[in-house]
């Protein structure tokens, strides 16, 4: 197994730190495989970035919605059958404290995948990976990172589930008020996203521990790191939207 | 032969799979990839075929017992005409032209080897089938199919009581439609991310053929509308399931109180028809593209107005978001919203009209070859027209209030959206057969098949507008005991014969289609003499597309009748015209 020292020169042209610099696409795939002949390492990144762009644009749609739902319902009345007249039916929910202890997990996460994202991207600008694209350079560093950011995911996930244990010990469930049909809808639509993150987190470790190709999993690192600060913001959003907009 | 300039050779992102199951099966080719959803709609579409041909039957025949299905009743007929409706809409018309015809054909098109997520691409077709298999199984549930129609309207679609396909039927119903949504954005992402990434060398987004745009609008307004229609189904799901009231109001359902209070119905409008009504161009765009592209090949023309043919569909795309509300004038919307609705439905008229000015600019004096894909060309263009013509006169509330729920609406939106899109399909097939399967299809039957679908589906459709006019509503099962319908029914009488024929038709064309691929005539790699990329490669193109190398393109995709030029078309590969020219 071939070792480099961290001083070795990097071929500035075949290897990117960013993205700056867009050239015309000249060859194809599917940013899997890196075998020879394959896209090069900046080639697959920026499908990759692009692919995900794209993809976080129906995630949007559907939060979207879901607010305008949320602002149309809010002014909505209901008919009281013992007054037998129109009233305002929204009973304005007091959100678990606990969902602010949540959030700061989450934010703690985002750090942390920030720094696995760099880690990583050292990682492949040092080692040159289209010449030697199975080989790993000095010990995995992002690792931990990696590892410290699924952890607070899953204790996001969990403290969630609290959440929404302590809402049923109130007495409001799905059904109960329109307001808390849609505390349940946007924290469960919310959660479902970030479990797609922490599997996709899981597999951009088992390719840090099946040592694929230092730029695969780069990119799988980056494109994931990307996601999961989108759904921080997302989570921040609709904290706002449930506590504020009224 | 034609001088084609190469790049360094390609390389391709998967090797050429060997065994049947990856190769046919579970394939990452776009190639095969599109042929699955081509065949995955040739299947939806004699399903929503039949299914109108037992209406039609019944609308003439109420009381007759049909073999297998006995006598059709009321609700019945409603179950038909909402599978009709949703299997056409979701599994043919935004099915076939974009995930058939736009995987198969945008990467040759703009010189890639495949999809820029190929993994992606088998999965978006797969969650696709099994979102049909899943509005199958709602036909052989308890209760049967649903009745609320295509667009799903609440309370009746929201409640399990409100009818016998409304139970698990309807469950069903909505998580086909999610998993549809789910399928179709995951082959927008792709289709978004090949066009803007994978151009080969020298394809400007300026030198893409006109179907390429087609495709690339059509996904992403698929991008933004299917997230939406899948927000309204997890809703739905709720009301049905967890007892929420997002679409249900109180009131009373089959004499019974609903436990449910303060929810709206027109929610449940507006989130649908603002994905309702971009669907609309989801599945006509890519035959506006399609129908471009045939009149400038086979009119030996340059497509007129190149860049007027892109902003227009451009700016359909761009209204088609902001007019949701003219499928609700009769909800009580302010009249205000109504006015404002209506005049921006208007002004989709007049990019329309560009492209419909365009389509026969490109025409005017040209040297007009008439093989069957440009039959089928000139009669989407003829039927884009009929059809839409219509459109104004819903646009107007005021008119709408005569014509809602009448026939006349069914006429408008089978012309448009459903007859010149599947027009746009039969074109596309004709055109692009010889290079999918390397042999030509019988002409003589191609042409058959086209009068007897031209005739046939003008036949059913201009009098539904007649129908319309006179009062008579949609959706009813029964005609013979209403007394002012009755002088109706001679015409409802000949449009079921005239379905009976088209519908014979297209028998003639799916013979055509499998008859072709044994005993075809051996077709040239570029027999249509077109200038695009998919003609510089052999036929059927090989796994990678190119043969190991990726095409330089130096002229635009329509230069037909190039003064000077050795032929009367110049490849968009070739150099040597392009210094001269």
């Amino acid at each position: 197994m071939a070792s480099f020292s961290s001083t070795a020169s990097v071929d500035s042209t075949s290897v990117a730190l960013d993205d700056r610099e867009i050239v015309p696409p000249f060859r194809g795939g599917d940013g899997g495989g890196a075998g020879p002949g394959s896209p090069d390492y900046r080639t697959r990144l920026r499908r990759a970035r692009l692919g995900l762009l794209v993809a976080l644009i129906p995630v949007l749609m559907l939060f979207v919605s879901f607010t305008s739902a949320y602002v149309v319902r809010q002014g909505l009345p209901s008919l009281d059958t013992r007054t037998n007249q129109m009233v305002r039916d929204w009973i304005p929910i007091q959100l678990p404290i606990l969902l602010l202890a949540n959030t700061c997990v989450l934010l703690l996460s985002t750090a942390s995948m920030e720094l696995a994202r760099r880690q990583t991207k050292r990682e492949a600008a040092l080692s040159p990976a289209g010449l030697l694209p199975r080989d790993l350079f000095g010990d995995e560093r992002a690792m931990p990172w990696l590892a410290l950011t699924i952890l607070l995911g899953i204790c996001f996930l969990t403290g969630q589930w609290l959440a929404w244990r302590e809402l049923m010990g109130r007495g409001f469930y799905v059904a109960t008020s329109p307001s808390s049909s849609f505390v349940y809808l946007l924290t469960g639509a919310h959660a479902i996203h970030l479990m797609g993150g922490v599997l996709a987190l899981l597999v951009a470790g088992g390719a840090v521990l099946l040592r694929r190709p230092v730029a695969t999993r780069s990119i799988l690192v980056d494109v994931t790191a990307w996601y999961w600060h989108f759904m921080a913001l997302l989570w921040v959003y609709i904290l706002c939207l449930l506590e504020f907009a009224h | 032969m034609a001088t084609h300039e190469f790049a360094a050779p390609a390389s391709h992102a998967h090797a050429a799979p060997q065994g049947f199951i990856r190769k046919y099966v579970f394939s990452l080719d776009h190639k095969v990839i599109g042929l699955q959803y081509y065949f995955l709609a040739l299947s939806a579409v004699f399903v929503g075929m039949f299914l109108s041909l037992v209406m039609r039957i019944h609308l003439i025949w109420p009381t007759a017992s049909l073999p297998l299905m006995g006598e059709i009743k009321p609700e019945a007929y409603l179950s038909l005409l909402t599978m009709h409706g949703t299997i056409m809409v979701f599994f043919v018309l935004t099915t076939a032209p974009q995930g058939g015809f736009g995987n198969y054909f945008l990467p040759i098109q703009i010189g890639a080897p495949d999809m820029a997520f190929p993994v992606l691409n088998m999965l978006s077709f797969w969650t696709t089938f099994l979102a049909f298999l899943v509005m199958l199984s709602s036909f052989i549930v308890p209760g049967g199919a649903p009745l609320h129609g295509w667009t799903g309207y609440a309370p009746m679609s929201a409640l399990q009581s409100s009818g016998p396909g409304e139970g698990l039927g309807a469950d069903l119903w909505i998580i086909s439609i999610a998993l549809f949504c789910v399928g179709a954005l995951m082959g927008s992402l792709n289709f978004i991310t090949t066009t803007l990434d994978m151009r080969a060398k020298g394809m400007t987004l300026m030198r893409m053929p006109l179907t390429c745009w087609a495709w690339f609008i059509t996904a992403i307004l698929g991008l933004l509308a299917f997230g939406v229609l899948l927000s309204a189904g997890v809703l739905l799901l709720m009301d049905r399931n967890l007892g929420s009231s997002f679409f249900v109001p109180m009131g009373t359902i089959n004499g019974q109180i609903t436990s449910h209070k303060g929810g709206s119905p027109l929610l449940w409008q507006h989130l649908f028809w603002f994905f309702g009504h971009p669907e609309v161009y989801i599945a006509i765009l890519p035959a506006m593209g399609l129908a471009s592209q045939l009149l400038s090949v086979f009119s030996r023309k340059p497509i007129f107005g190149y860049k007027a043919m892109v902003y227009a569909m451009l700016s359909i795309g761009f209204l088609g978001f902001m007019v949701w509300g003219h499928h609700m004038f009769m909800s009580g919307m302010s009249p205000y919203s109504a006015f404002t609705f209506s005049v921006l439905t208007m002004a989709i008229g007049v990019p329309s009209a560009i492209k419909t000015f365009n389509w026969l600019g490109t025409l005017l004096r040209g040297r007009i070859r008439f093989p069957s894909p440009m039959l089928f060309a000139i009669g989407f263009v003829s039927l884009f027209v009929s059809g839409g013509i219509s459109g104004p006169f819903l646009a107007q509330p005021v008119l709408d209030i005569q014509l809602h729920d009448t026939y006349f609406v069914p006429a408008h939106f089978h012309l448009i959206m459903g007859v010149a899109s599947i027009f746009g399909i039969f074109a596309a097939t004709y055109y692009w057969f010889p290079k999918m399967f390397g042999r030509m299809m019988n002409e003589s039957m191609a042409r058959w098949h086209f009068w007897f679908s031209f005739v046939g589906t003008y036949a059913i459709f201009m009098p539904m507008h007649y129908l319309g006019m006179a009062g008579h509503p949609r959706r009813y099962s029964q005609l013979t005991e209403v007394a002012y319908l009755h002088g109706l029914i001679p015409l409802q009488t000949f449009m079921t014969y005239a379905a009976f024929i088209t519908i014979a038709g297209q028998f003639i064309f799916l013979f055509n289609l499998f008859w072709s691929l044994k005993y075809g005539a051996k077709a040239s790699d570029n027999p249509w003499e077109a200038t695009t990329l998919e003609w510089t490669t052999t036929t059927p193109p090989p796994h990678d597309n190119f043969g190991g190398h990726t095409p330089v393109v130096h002229n635009g995709p329509y230069e037909y009748s190039v003064p000077g030029a050795p032929r009367d078309f110049v490849m968009q590969t070739d150099p040597e015209v392009a210094a001269t020219h």
